[in-house]
């Protein structure tokens, strides 16, 4: 036993390693990213971790390991469970031998998120159990218990944290990790492995089956507890819980889920004993639905009726809100405070010396009038500077811009896609695209690393979850065997060889493929590679802004001159962009 | 009354917030008692205005409510000054006399309020402002780096924390290589702000 401050997602992966998992995969994806991480620097014996190139992939593989009898978990965020919704639905079907837990992160509130949608509604739909820990130490002492759960049932069982589970911290305990690991053994029982219709009807009846007792068991084993203090109940799942333990005075009952699906039966029996209920719950009413079922004529508040909000991430402010609105609570115990207005704000931003900055700036400049779908990474923030037109999920940059290519719209379409994105699902935009005759351009920003999530590598790195070192693959190759014929790679930093290399695409047509390969140039930084910074010769500097245009956070404006500050990181394309020659590297003319 | 200490600390992604939440988080732990705490993870490296909460006694969630605040800790001016909604009229705020000009200013010619300027709008919300050149500080420490480590040593004297089990945390918790000059770094910041 032992008591740390730590991260919602390092108790996640530890109590994989209490529970002794022997299996873990997964695609990075804010918030769920750590896990993964530090099972990799922290499993021992014989675990075997992989990143994979996508969700699919990672859940398919990790269902194979549960088939041969392993502990097998499997990481992803909300959005990444759309993409590996296909084995989960089926693998419902078919179940497990070894536990298998698919932690699903959610993101309440889109921190950094296309969407808000809650993976609670994936178990249902897949009739699978879902455990909803509603803190971190919570989280762990539930994730503890999964893989259990999920032998006992034979079923996946879905974790659902969300980003103030992994991303806050605490006093979490911790217990011993687990030091026997399983060996895999396929039994072939194709009447399980094998969905083929006649298969597939018998096992979806068994699915079925398991329901009632699986609900039942949620109750025994204590995840779903209520406790009656009085003629009005709230009724709570998720981090929501916990900030009601802050507000809830002690005359109200209270009645916690932690995991689905939930035994209407005892349901029913707690609101029966009730006058009103209230539910409060994050993002879908996925309990208040199944209270409304059992409420007969109780009066249910809750996001139908309008006390409680379907979007966005609640806060110990809000639910005391939620309460008085329900009638719950006389007024908020908390003030009222507004934050300081119009300060000029403060994104997140490409980093100086970023390649992607560059790469975009070229691509502009060469296609004033283009159309630039773009897709999901660091990248994105070239948005701030009219790089990115659109974005909507992983890969689908090249697939919207053949889309778009195909429209009969005139301008031309330039899409930009980073390397772990393009091996993630891009790369099936691009065999179609070619395939089917599209006219635009590709831009894969190379950068060797799946950054914006932490660093992860992937087959372009050249370098596995656990640090064995393998051939990294050829997006040159990869390219072409996709059929493209113009493939060219260059370099972001030589900014005049890049436009050179655009103008040479925008002169052909068919599908084009320009590959802008540098290192990430915060891998550069923890490498202690030193380029040697730049400076601006003042009596050279016109004020002209050229440099300042460019959004290099490294170059700031005082006094009608451009300036360079400590975060330059010697990349030296603003040498090219300024017109009069005023930025040298270290002062020298 | 809640039972927590609230803390709320500020800055600029790279500047080191995670680590000076983890040190009173740390110390807390040195001390056997609950602590709960937020952070702002992904992006925040990319230079972004970040922020954690730390819940000293905490129990239940880890979010700090506006305005119950009962310490702000700043590693930059205007970050304070952006986060200052969350203190509670009358207590600290420990703030980094440094202003880093965001990237916005520049691109889109945003005004941009000087330090004077952000310093009378803290004291007109009703906050005590201990002012600290932690850059000085820091490279008297032997590293501009330890700057955090030099505020969190400032902010000490109105952390209900034992300076042992705070000095022990910044050992703990430092790179290896580190530590002395984060040692020193804290107590030259203590020192410092012996008087507020």
């Amino acid at each position: 036993m032992e008591r740390r401050y730590a991260l919602g997602n390092e108790g996640i992966a530890h109590a994989c390693l209490e529970a002794g998992m022997d299996f873990a995969s997964g695609y990075p994806g804010t918030p769920s990213s750590e896990v993964i991480d530090i099972l990799r620097t922290e499993a021992r014996g014989d675990c075997y971790i992989e990143w994979s190139v996508n969700e699919k992939v990672a859940l398919e593989n990790a269902l194979g390991a549960a088939w041969c009898g392993l502990r097998a978990l499997c990481t992803m965020k909300h959005v990444g469970l759309n993409v590996a919704a296909d084995p989960l639905m089926t693998s419902a079907y078919t179940g497990v031998t070894g536990g298998l837990v698919v932690l699903s992160a959610d993101d309440p509130f889109a921190h950094s998120s296309q969407n808000e949608q809650d993976s609670r509604r994936y178990a249902q739909f897949a009739r699978i159990p879902c455990l909803d820990p509603t803190g971190v130490q919570d989280a762990h002492d539930l994730l503890l218990d999964a893989f259990a759960l999920s032998e006992e049932f034979g079923l996946p069982v879905l974790f659902r944290p969300t980003t103030r589970i992994c991303h806050s911290k605490g006093d979490i305990t911790f217990g011993e990790i687990a030091t026997e690991h399983r060996t895999g053994s396929f039994i072939r029982n194709p009447a399980q492995y094998v969905v083929i219709p006649s298969h597939t009807r018998v096992l979806h009846k068994e699915l079925n089956k398991k329901q009632q007792p699986l609900a039942e068991a949620l109750v025994k084993k204590g995840y779903n507890t209520g406790s009656i203090r009085g003629r009005r109940a709230v009724i709570a799942g998720g981090i929501a819980a916990s900030y009601l333990q802050e507000v809830l005075s002690e005359d109200i009952s209270l009645l916690v889920i932690r995991g689905y699906p939930i035994d209407e039966e005892w349901l029913g029996r707690f609101v029966q004993q009730h006058e009103e209920v209230l539910v409060v719950e994050e993002l879908a009413p996925v309990i208040e639905e199944v209270v409304r079922q059992v409420a007969g004529c109780i009066r249910v508040h809750g996001k139908k009726d309008g006390c409680s909000p379907y979007e966005g991430e609640f806060s110990p402010a809000l639910v005391a809100d939620i309460l008085v609105r329900a009638g719950f609570l006389d007024q908020t115990p908390f003030p009222t405070v507004t934050p300081e207005q119009n300060l000029p704000p403060r994104p997140a931003i490409l980093c100086a010396g970023c390649m992607h900055r560059a790469t975009f700036f070229a691509m502009k400049k060469v296609f004033p009038d283009g159309i630039f779908p773009s897709d999901i990474g660091c990248y994105t923030l070239g948005l701030q500077i009219g790089a990115v037109d659109t974005t909507i999920c992983m890969g689908a940059s090249i697939t919207i811009a053949s889309g778009i290519a195909h429209s009969g719209e005139k301008r031309p379409v330039v899409c930009t896609i980073g390397d772990s994105t393009f091996l993630h699902t891009g790369v099936q935009g691009l065999i179609n695209a070619v395939y089917n005759g599209a006219d635009m351009i590709v831009v894969i920003l190379d950068n060797r690393i799946t950054a914006m999530t932490g660093h992860q590598p992937n087959p372009n790195t050249g370098v596995t979850a656990t640090g064995t070192l393998v051939p990294p693959l050829s997006l040159e190759a990869l390219a072409r065997a996709c059929g493209a014929r113009f493939v060219e790679t260059i370099d972001p930093y030589d900014l005049i060889g890049m436009i050179r290399t655009f103008e040479e695409a925008k002169g052909r047509s068919g599908v084009r493929v320009i590959i802008a390969r540098q290192v990430c140039v915060i891998i550069e930084k923890r490498a202690k590679v030193k380029r040697g910074s730049y400076t601006i010769l003042s009596d050279r500097c016109t004020g002209c802004r050229a440099c300042i245009r460019f959004g290099c956070p490294a170059i700031e404006f005082e006094d009608e001159k451009a300036v360079i500050n400590e975060l330059c990181s010697g990349c030296g394309v603003c040498t090219t962009i300024c017109p009069v020659g005023a930025i040298a590297r270290g002062g020298r003319r | 009354m809640k039972e927590s200490f609230d803390i709320i600390i500020a800055g600029i992604g790279g500047q080191g917030t995670i680590l000076a939440s983890n040190i009173i988080g740390e110390a807390c732990i040195i001390e056997e008692r609950t602590v709960r705490g937020a952070e702002t993870h992904g992006m925040a490296q990319r230079g972004g205005s970040v922020e954690c909460q730390v819940r000293i006694d905490g129990q239940h969630g880890p979010l700090i409510v506006p305005g119950e605040a009962d310490l702000l800790i700043a590693f930059d001016l205007l970050e304070a000054l952006r986060y200052s909604h969350f203190l509670r009229e009358g207590e600290v705020a420990v703030v980094n006399d440094h202003l880093v000009p965001p990237t916005s200013v520049f691109l889109q010619n945003l005004l941009m309020p000087t330090p004077g300027e952000i310093l009378e709008m803290l004291r007109a919300r009703g906050f005590r402002v201990s002012l600290i050149d932690a850059a000085a500080i820091a490279t008297e420490a032997g590293s501009v780096l330890a700057q955090n480590v030099v505020i969190l040593g400032a902010a000490s004297h109105h952390l209900p924390l034992a300076v042992d089990s705070l000095a022990l945390a910044v050992e703990r918790l430092v790179p290896a290589k580190t530590v002395a000059i984060n040692q020193k770094a804290f107590l030259l910041g203590r020192d410092l702000a012996g008087g507020c």
